[in-house]
Formats: structure tokens, sequence, C-alpha cells
């Protein structure tokens, strides 16, 4: 099993209102030196959350201690761009967080998280601006994700929206199972298939 | 209805469709590099499973070497560390593998199409996002996160959901002193750098029929910094002039073969895409980003946008805006630089050096501007020698480096300085992108040869005259 499985989560919220945040922010280069899964926890967001003297930056939403404990990243628009690195995703996980929600992601980060057990949950942009608002009126404002029935609720009011994510990865997700897990299982099928190529 | 030229390539590679989810996706080519292999075979380990088809990857180092003495020891030893785990695993797996010093190590994106292993029709795939560079020759090329390269050593494969299709037409000639890299700035500057998130774009259109191999590599390389999956160009005769004779490319008969397949990747007329757009290279002048995201470029004699002028968030804006030190409405030209970077994935080839050569040639580099001219591949090295570029570049007060990705990530000790501001020929301006507190405008090697010898952001067009 490659992470913990995923129902339903429910937790503050750290909120995140920046558009584009790539995952160079999430995770800088100088960072990506490990041979192991190791550190990545301590790194997410390193240089929004310390200065270059490494004393924490206060405003820094990460920082402020109303959000300890938070499961539950909310980011701004197109979250997760640039940059390949899986590092991005696992940094998110490796913190503490298991579900980012935003109203729209960069393809790659998107795929990095499910992949590694980070739910990512897609919604409307009035939505989001909705849980943007809630925990700004009160930090600890809980958030319900249910991926069974996937939809994401603000508990204290009850508005919710549904969000998408395909039946395989949605069975991953609840089992804890990767990709690795499901290609392992159809070799012979592959084989076949690449005897068949013959250009490459 | 009629194919794409990406359903063509991606139909012939699903190897099993999943239900209500991805397909089974096969890679022909599959391209590592020391930063973000590592993890991927101590998964393997992990899960106590092997290569399956170690002839189809290849490993170089690239990410975090030194640009300087690489005769030397790596001194820094996490990432010697990283430089031994790749070169172990290699060996272990019998992958082949391009070290420092060895005569075919470059850049990862430079390296595969100038060995041949980059073919049009192929799927490729790295652990770096720009492999989108790839292409350039009708292959379906894509960056890749550490799970999913565990999953292609391990069993040739990736689950991926058909992305969507869109095409970028560019007709007419472009102006003078317009590179392919201006051609990039502008298409990103159009979409934002969301704006294909989701698609696998097709460039198409004159522009890119009359570009050579390399100018459509950096095309199609910066597809990602609009948030496309990848971008291609359909195949032509530049495409097998380019690849005809290269060391892994077919041979013989099986050429033959290659060549009737690959005629036939082109989309056909009745083909439908999911979004299409059409530019106008009359449109397009030499471009410079003045923000940090790649979509934050103008043309480079034109003035920032005020907050009011530009779609999205104000605040976001404004923040970005802060970090350059810029002002909205600031002109762009004659901007103090300080240091100027040419290389990358992006601008690392041949051509790229040609053209700063054609700039500097007979001029001298401006006292206060810190230059790195770092090559792709030592291939480009030595074809910079043997063309005496090195020596204009040399008595225009130049230094050349040894290859590597250098200063486009800063993993090495090529980093810029905090607050300083650089013109770079890489893709990405992110904060702290080229070093902590760095500052970067992206820009193509003719507007950084112009600011190299003038020290403030200069417009080539203005030198090329004179
Ligand atoms: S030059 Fe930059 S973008 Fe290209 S492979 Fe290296 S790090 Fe990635």
């Amino acid at each position: 099993m490659a992470y913990d499985k995923f129902e339903v989560l429910t937790s503050t919220a750290i909120p995140l209102p920046i558009e584009n945040v790539d995952t160079d922010q999430i995770i800088p280069a100088r960072f990506l030196k490990a041979t192991e899964r190791v550190g990545f926890g301590e790194n997410f967001f390193r240089d929004w959350r310390y200065d270059a003297e490494g004393n924490p930056i206060a405003d820094f939403p990460l920082n402020d201690p109303k959000y300890a404990g938070s499961k539950i990243l909310v980011g701004g628009k197109n979250f997760g761009s640039g940059s390949s690195r899986e590092h991005a995703a696992w940094s998110v996980y490796d913190y503490g967080l298991r579900c980012v929600i935003s109203s729209f992601f960069a393809d790659i980060f998107r795929n990095n998280c499910l992949n590694v057990g980070v739910l990512p949950v897609q919604v409307s942009a009035e939505f989001a601006q909705k849980l943007f608002d809630a925990i700004e009126a009160d930090p600890k404002t809980e958030i319900k994700v249910d991926l069974p029935n996937q939809t994401v609720t603000l508990v204290a009011t009850g508005e919710s929206e549904s969000f998408d994510i395909n039946g395989y990865k949605k069975g991953n997700m609840l089992n804890g199972f990767d990709d690795i897990d499901y290609l392992q299982n159809m070799k012979e099928e592959i084989r076949a298939f690449e005897a068949k190529q013959e250009i490459y | 209805m009629g194919k794409t030229l990406f359903d063509k390539v991606w139909d012939a590679h699903v190897v099993r469709k999943v239900e209500d989810g991805p397909d089974v996706f096969f890679i022909d080519r599959h391209f590592i590099h020391e930063v973000t292999s590592p993890v991927a075979f101590v998964g393997l380990k992990n899960r106590g499973i092997g290569v399956m088809y170690p002839e189809k990857t290849f490993a170089t180092a690239d990410h975090n070497t030194p640009t300087w003495n690489q005769h030397l020891p790596v001194a820094d030893p996490l990432s010697a560390k990283q430089l031994e785990a790749l070169a172990n695993n290699a060996a272990e797996y019998g992958i082949s593998h391009w070290g420092l010093g060895h005569e075919d190590n470059g850049i990862v994106h430079i390296v595969g199409p100038e060995n041949g292993i980059t073919l049009p029709g192929a799927t490729i795939v790295c652990g770096d996002s720009h492999t989108s560079t790839h292409g350039a020759f009708g292959a379906i090329a894509f960056g890749i996160g550490t799970s999913e390269v565990e999953m292609v050593l391990s069993t040739q494969c990736i689950m991926q959901p058909k992305p969507k299709k869109m095409r970028i037409n560019i007709n007419g000639k472009l102006g003078f002193g317009v590179t392919p890299k201006d051609v990039a700035l502008y298409i990103i500057s159009q979409q934002t750098t969301s704006g294909a998130t989701g698609y696998f774009v097709e460039y198409a259109g004159e522009v890119f029929e009359n570009m050579s191999m390399e100018g459509r590599m950096t095309v199609c390389n910066l597809s990602i910094e609009m948030g496309a999956r990848g971008g291609m160009i359909a195949p032509d005769e530049t495409t097998f002039e380019y690849i005809k004779g290269r060391r892994m490319a077919p041979k013989g008969a099986d050429w033959d073969k290659a060549l009737a397949y690959w005629k036939t990747l082109k989309t056909d007329d009745d083909a439908v895409f999911d979004a299409e757009y059409t530019y106008d290279a009359a449109d397009i002048e030499p471009m410079i980003t003045y923000g940090t995201n790649p979509g934050m470029g103008i043309g480079v004699t034109q003035c920032i946008p005020t907050a009011d002028q530009v779609e999205g968030g104000k605040e976001t804006y404004k923040k970005s805006l802060g970090y350059m030190k810029f002002n909205e409405g600031d002109d762009m030209l004659g901007k103090p630089v300080d240091f100027v970077f040419l290389g990358s994935c992006t601008n690392g080839r041949i051509e790229d050096f040609r053209a700063f050569c054609s700039i500097v040639e007979g001029r001298q580099k401006a006292d206060n501007i810190t230059a790195w001219l770092v090559p792709g591949s030592h291939k480009v090295v030595d074809q910079i020698k043997a063309e005496g570029l090195d020596k204009i570049l040399t008595e225009a007060g130049f230094v050349l480096r040894e290859p590597g990705c250098s200063a486009c990530l800063a993993m090495n000790d090529d980093k810029v300085p905090a607050g300083k501001l650089a013109v770079s020929t890489s893709n990405r301006n992110f904060e702290g992108r080229q070093g902590p507190g760095s500052r970067t405008l992206l820009a193509s090697p003719l507007v950084a040869a112009a600011t190299a010898v003038e020290g403030v952001v200069t417009d080539p067009r203005v030198l090329i005259n004179a």
C-alpha cells in the first residue's frame, strides 16, 4: 500500500488565495537533492514560510497558529503549475495535508497528487470564494470532503458542491492503491503489445 | 471522421482502456536524470520489482551538474550522491548511462534528438516537464512525476487519460530579429500560463513549416508553460533530414520502413480539434517577460501593462511586479541588467549560439554583465568550436562553460544572487527559479546577446541594423 486510504475527511483548512502557485514555490529546486523520500514536508513552501535568515514569516498562512493541524489547503486558481516535480505532491502529503481544493489545477500536479494520496478537489470559482470567505470570517471553519459521494461541504452552513474524479482513480484513493499496483498485474498484456511494435 | 496527428500516435500506443479511467499507455523511449529518478529506483527495490525493458531507458546527468571543472569530483555532497545513485542504478539494471564527461552527455532534451533517439511517432517521457521538446519531431512527449518514472521502469507503461486536442496556427512570415523563442513567448502571452491546461497542442502553419528543427524544439519545449501537456509538429522533410544518419536512428531497410510510416503522420483534413487558435506572424516582435510566470510577456519595445489591463487577480499581479521590483507602465528597454544566461533545453543548441554570436561579434560584453554561456551538450560544444564561434565569444569577452542545465533551475552553483536581474534564454521566470530572490527576464538568444553587450535590456534589431 502506497499511502493511507482516503474516504471522508473533515478538517479546518489553510487558505492560500494566490493564483498560479507554481511547484518551484511549493518545493524549491534546491531541496530536490534527496535520493530518498525524506524531508519534503519541512521544506513545503520553504521560501514563503521562512525569510533568508530562516525566521518564520509571520503573515504566511502556513505559519499562522490558527490553522495548525489542518489537513486541507484551499489554493488560488491554477494551483501547481510549472515543474513536473512529484516532490511538490510529496511535500503536500508529508506536511500532513490530504486534500487541496482549488478552482483550477495544473495537469501534472493533479496527476502527481492522485498518485501519492493527496486528493485534488476542483470546485467552481464561486464555491472557492465561499470557502475563502468562510475561513476568513472564522479560521476554525470546517470543511468536509466526502470522496465516496464526491462532495465538498462547508460544515457550518451545509453549503455543498460536487466534484469530478474518474472511477478508477477514486477506487485507488479509497483503497490506498496506486497505478503501479495496477500495472504489475498486466505485464503479459504489455509484453504482447511490445512484441508487435516494429519501428521503436 | 479523420484523425489528428496526435490521435494517430496516441491510439497506436494504447495497451488497454480502463473503464471510467485512464488509458494504459505504452512508452517507446524513456529518459532519466539524476534528480527525479533515484526515488523511483528506491520504489522498485521496496516493491521487489525490476526494470522490464532497460534498453528503452536512457540516463544522462544534467540537472545538478557543475558547468565548470567537470573533470574534478563534484563538490556538493548531495549532488554527488544523486549522480552516484544514477550511475549505480543504471549499472545495476543495464541502462545506458551518459554521465559527466561522457561524449554524449548533455541536457536530456538535447542529447535525445542529437543521438537519433527521438523519432517521429514515438512516445517519449522523462521526469522533467520540458520533455515536450521532443514533440518537434512529431512524437508524443511529455513530463512525468517520479511515481510514473517507476511505472515506466517496471512496466514500460503509464496510466494517462487522453488529453484534449488544440491546434495553434501561425501563418505569414516572421519579422526580422524574431526567433522561435519569440513565437513561443508570444503564444504563451496570448494563452496565459493555464490557457492550454488539459490539452495537447499541434503547431501548424507556414511559420512552423519554415522553421528549423532547433527552432521547432524551442517552440515545443515551451508548450508546458501555457499548461499544455505537450506540443507537436507534423514531421516533414526537415525532420527526416535532421534524423537521417544519426547514431541511433534506423538504418537501411529499417529506415525505409520507418520513413514510409512517418510520412502518414499528419492531421487529416477532416479531423476536428477541441480548440483552435490562429495568430498572425506579423504581430510578433522580439519578446521579453516582465513578471513571475512565462505568460507575463510583451514585445521588448512595449511597457509593462497596468493591473487594470490584465485579466486575472490584481493582487497576484501586484505581488508579481513587487517581486520583480517593477512598476506598472515601466519601459522594458533600458532596464539595467546584471546577468545574462544563454543555455538550457530551450535555447542551448547550436543555432542559439550562432544567433548570440551574430550580435556579439566585433562588440564587447558590457562591464556590468556577468554572462553564463552554457551549451546544451558536448556535441554542441564541438560544433561551436568547429564553426569558430568560440573565438568570436572570447574576443567579445565571453567565456564558454561546460554543458548542463545550469542556471535554468540553479541546482548547481550557477545561481543568480538575490535581487539581481537576469536576462535568460531558459523557460521559467518563477520567483527564485534562478536562485533564491533572483529576478528573471525570459527572452531569445538575440535579446540576450544585445543585452549582454549594452548592459541594459536592448532590442536586438537596433544592433543588427547598426
Ligand atoms: S534545462 Fe531546465 S527545463 Fe531543461 S531539462 Fe534542464 S532543468 Fe529541465
